[in-house]
């Protein structure tokens, strides 16, 4: 095979005849790598191969004076070829690149290395074979590198309007940002209303503010604001094209009446005969089959359930303004954005199919979620927080910490917001009912940020009692419907017989089904925990891997509602680099004919996802089209003939580490 | 135990076998990464070689793998539904199989395998490792790369041209 003997011969060495002139820096990463591989001894080994003219150590390479090493190095050894044994290329090679490039050696001739993920941090008890492990990888980097060859990164423009999927705090807060700072927006809600989750909640902590009556105005104020137009009860289907230029097709879910014409008067609701569980009431209380899904809904516009509408009409003759229309269809709307937001949220964890502590075997044991609904004044009781047995009032309310959360046998990690959400409900009982008795059961109580401890300081001071421990055994009376407690107090070293009227489960955030259609969309990574990955966790954690996406709120890690916010305007703001600047750069890696070599089979056209590669009809051989190509190199592996190559991955290139990969020189001498 | 058992036993515990893995940027290179994070202490048997897709890997790349000393070969990609790039993996999965048939010729076909390890994968990307290498450790050393260089140069072409014209078939019944 030709791309075989061009590696054999050496031919592809010499083609340019520059001298390879290798600088290789071995980074220590402090103890990280230094304090596993012999790091001295790798730089030894390394000075011997041919083409390399120096090699350094650094305790951090990445640092300024690292840095400066390099530069300096290039200088003096007239350098151009530079191989940097470290962390990741997936975080560091664009600090090396940018510092190469800064003296003048194009930076693709960056070889980058990973000896401290890749060897030290999974070797740290085998030192010897890590540090020959090492050996052989940067051995790899620097006969890779001789090969490497001069690319431009290419410029993109980028489209100057965003996609925000998702509507509720998260969403909002960077529609506003983007939408003030002159870019047109497009905000999209699956639900028949903006608000999202936060526009459910009685009150929130720590300041114990009313929910709605600070999330209504900032509602109105996205409806109100020209550069955002909300697609609300649409959802995305297709995400197609890259960074700069994404077509995007959304579905409008048709709402059986003409937007334009509905008021939300709510008097079709007033007549509609058939009365279902109101889910924004979590279950709690009824809804019409027409309704309006919330007295300060953005837009407050009704909506038809079709699937428990009996098609009476009634509706349609109560409707001054003739709004209703039954055969509306789906409608689509392709969108073109620059970028694309993701803040599709969460749910929170569902006790009911493992009956955790008798959830859906009691009528007296509710969720968070559904205690906050009681507590509404605008929820299906008015504000009296009853128990579902016999809408009496309790007296004596359990609440359960860490369900779905910090749990093997669901959720491993800390929702991190349920502790407050319980300290806060116990508090707005209290407040409200001072004669009630409230027992919180946790495992930890965890208060991190500011005002939070206070917070839980103030309940313990109303009353609130606090018991380590988590219940082993949850009985109903059969008589009363009480819940009956087993709980060990942890603290007190004993098992306590608890009973409450009332018993309220702290649910966790959990997942929702448009984090995995959006990952699919959109192509991102999904953590084991099902909720989304972010480019970096500590220093990236609103960017994603896929250029032009970037994640806000629970999608990306249990968060509180100022921590959302800040996420939001985040997103925005790395949004606005590339919006403001109309163009990206994108990675110059792509795939190249050697028209000299195709012979015009066609094998790769259909290879493809992307459709870059078209025949020319003058010459019949393949051309690729730089624009669309991403750079997978799947055409270049299918090609038989050799003639396509991925730049910066030509066979060349990927056989020279594979050929290195074991002592190969020492082998055969 | 005499000396001699004891002997042999160690030295047995001494070999370890040469792997190299290509893994996918996207996914598994992470995947890899996120191992490296966590900590995740696996045997010293695998070198990692990044390409930005599962589906650039040619068969000729395995072949040259194990002619040169390769004792297992392992591709790890994106699961399927998850590729950066559509359905490169799915490409993939089509050429490492027809490169799995083509060396049961040789017998060395337990030396080549795929795995789709996603960014999120620390501990598979681990464990994969791990039982590789234990399945690596039962078969031994890659007969190959002790046998003459002419005669695997003869079998490599011939493989070579095998794989080439499964995969073209396939590529085109698609």
């Amino acid at each position: 095979m030709s791309d075989n003997k061009s590696t054999e011969n050496k031919g592809t060495v010499a083609k340019d005849n520059e001298e390879k002139r290798i600088g290789v820096f071995v980074c220590e990463c402090g103890v990280n790598i230094g304090g596993v591989v012999n790091t001295k001894a790798v730089a030894e080994y390394i000075g011997t191969l041919p083409g390399v003219k120096v090699t350094s150590v650094n305790k951090f390479t990445c640092s300024d004076s690292g840095q400066a090493d390099i530069q300096q190095k290039i200088k003096e050894h007239n350098l151009n070829r530079i191989v940097v044994a470290a962390c990741s290329p997936k975080t560091h090679e664009p600090t090396f690149r940018a510092c190469i490039e800064e003296m003048g050696l194009n930076q693709y001739f960056l070889e980058f290395v990973n000896i401290r993920d890749h060897c030290s941090w999974i070797h740290m008890w085998e030192k010897e074979k890590a540090t020959e492990k090492a050996k052989d990888l940067v051995r790899m980097g620097v006969e890779r590198s001789k090969l490497l060859e001069p690319l431009q990164a290419s410029e993109v423009p980028v489209i100057d309007k965003a996609l925000v999927i998702g509507a509720g705090v998260a969403g909002m807060q960077s529609a506003l940002d983007l939408a003030d700072m002159g870019f047109q927006v497009y905000l999209v809600e699956k639900e028949p209303s903006i608000g999202g989750r936060m526009a459910r909640f009685d009150k929130v902590f720590p300041t114990n503010d009313c929910s709605i009556c600070i999330l209504g105005p900032k509602m109105v104020e996205v409806a109100r604001n020209k550069n955002i137009q909300i697609m609300s009860y649409s959802e995305v289907k297709a995400v197609e094209g890259y960074v700069g230029n994404f077509n995007v097709k959304i579905e409008h879910k048709p709402r059986y009446l003409d937007v334009a014409k509905c008021t939300g008067c709510a008097k079709c609701s007033e007549v509609c005969p058939v009365e279902v569980p109101y889910d924004f009431n979590e279950g709690f209380g009824t809804r019409k089959a027409i309704y309006v899904p919330f007295p300060q809904a953005v837009p407050l516009r009704a909506v038809i359930d079709m699937e428990n509408c009996i098609s009476c009409k009634a509706c349609a003759k109560a409707c001054e303004s003739k709004a209703i229309n039954y055969d509306m269809k789906p409608s689509y709307t392709d969108l073109n954005v620059g970028v694309i937001i993701g803040a599709v949220g969460f749910k929170t964890y569902d006790p009911e199919p493992r009956h955790d502590f008798g959830y859906g075997l009691y009528d007296n044991v509710i969720t968070a979620m559904e205690f906050e609904r009681l507590l509404n004044a605008a929820g299906p009781t008015g504000g009296h927080v009853v128990r579902p047995s016999d809408c009496k009032e309790p007296i004596r309310v359990g609440f359960v910490n860490c369900v779905g959360s910090r749990d093997k046998n669901t959720n491993i990690y800390c929702s991190g917001v349920c502790c407050m959400v319980t300290i806060k409900n116990a508090q707005l009982l209290k407040e409200k009912r001072p004669e009630t008795d409230q027992t919180i059961m946790y495992i930890d109580i965890r208060t991190p940020f500011r005002g939070y401890e206070e917070s839980y300081n103030r309940s313990r001071n109303l009353g609130v009692k606090f018991l380590r421990g988590r219940p082993v055994e949850v009985k109903e009376d059969p008589v009363t419907k009480n819940i009956k407690v087993r709980v060990e107090d942890t603290l007190a070293g004993e098992i306590r017989n608890l009973e409450f009227d009332l018993m309220v489960l702290a649910t966790g955030i959990v997942p929702n089904e448009g984090i995995g259609k959006i990952q699919q969309l959109l192509k991102l990574s999904k953590a084991a925990d099902g909720l989304l990955m972010e480019a970096h966790p500590k220093l990236k954690p609103v960017d994603t891997t896929i250029d032009g996406v970037f994640l806000a709120g629970c999608a990306s890690g249990p968060k509180d509602i100022p921590y959302a916010v800040s996420q939001g305007s985040a997103c925005a703001g790395r949004a606005t680099i590339l919006l403001k600047n109309k163009k990206a750069i994108t990675e110059g890696i792509t795939a190249v004919v050697n028209p000299d070599v195709c012979v015009g089979c066609e094998v790769c056209i259909p290879m493809c996802p992307f459709q870059a590669i078209m025949m020319d009809e003058r010459t019949g051989k393949a051309n690729v089209m730089k624009a669309l190509c991403k750079g997978c190199g799947t055409c270049v592996a299918a090609c038989p003939t050799g003639a396509l190559e991925q730049s910066h991955f030509k066979n060349d290139q990927l056989l020279a580490q594979v050929k290195n990969v074991f002592r190969f020189q020492e082998v055969a001498a | 135990m005499n000396a001699e058992h004891i002997a042999t036993s160690e030295k047995e515990e001494c070999w370890v076998p040469n792997i190299l893995a290509f893994a996918c940027n996207w996914c598994s290179y992470a995947g890899a990464d996120l191992a490296g994070v966590s900590r995740l202490q696996y045997p010293p048997t695998v070198k990692i070689l990044r390409v930005m897709c599962s589906s650039r890997v040619e068969p000729s790349f395995i072949l040259k793998a194990l002619k040169d000393g390769a004792d297992g070969v392992l591709i790890a990609g994106c699961h399927i539904g998850d590729c950066h790039y559509i359905d490169g993996n799915k490409n993939a999965e089509v050429r490492i199989n027809n490169t799995k048939k083509a060396l049961a010729k040789l017998g060395l076909d337990k030396r080549l395998r795929l795995e789709w390890i996603s960014a999120s994968e620390g501990l598979r990307f681990s464990e994969v490792i791990k039982d590789f290498t234990e399945e690596i450790k039962k078969l031994g050393a890659n007969p190959v790369k002790a046998r003459n260089e002419p005669q695997i140069n003869a079998d490599e072409r011939r493989l070579n041209a095998s794989v080439k014209a499964s995969a073209a078939n396939v590529q085109g019944s698609e």
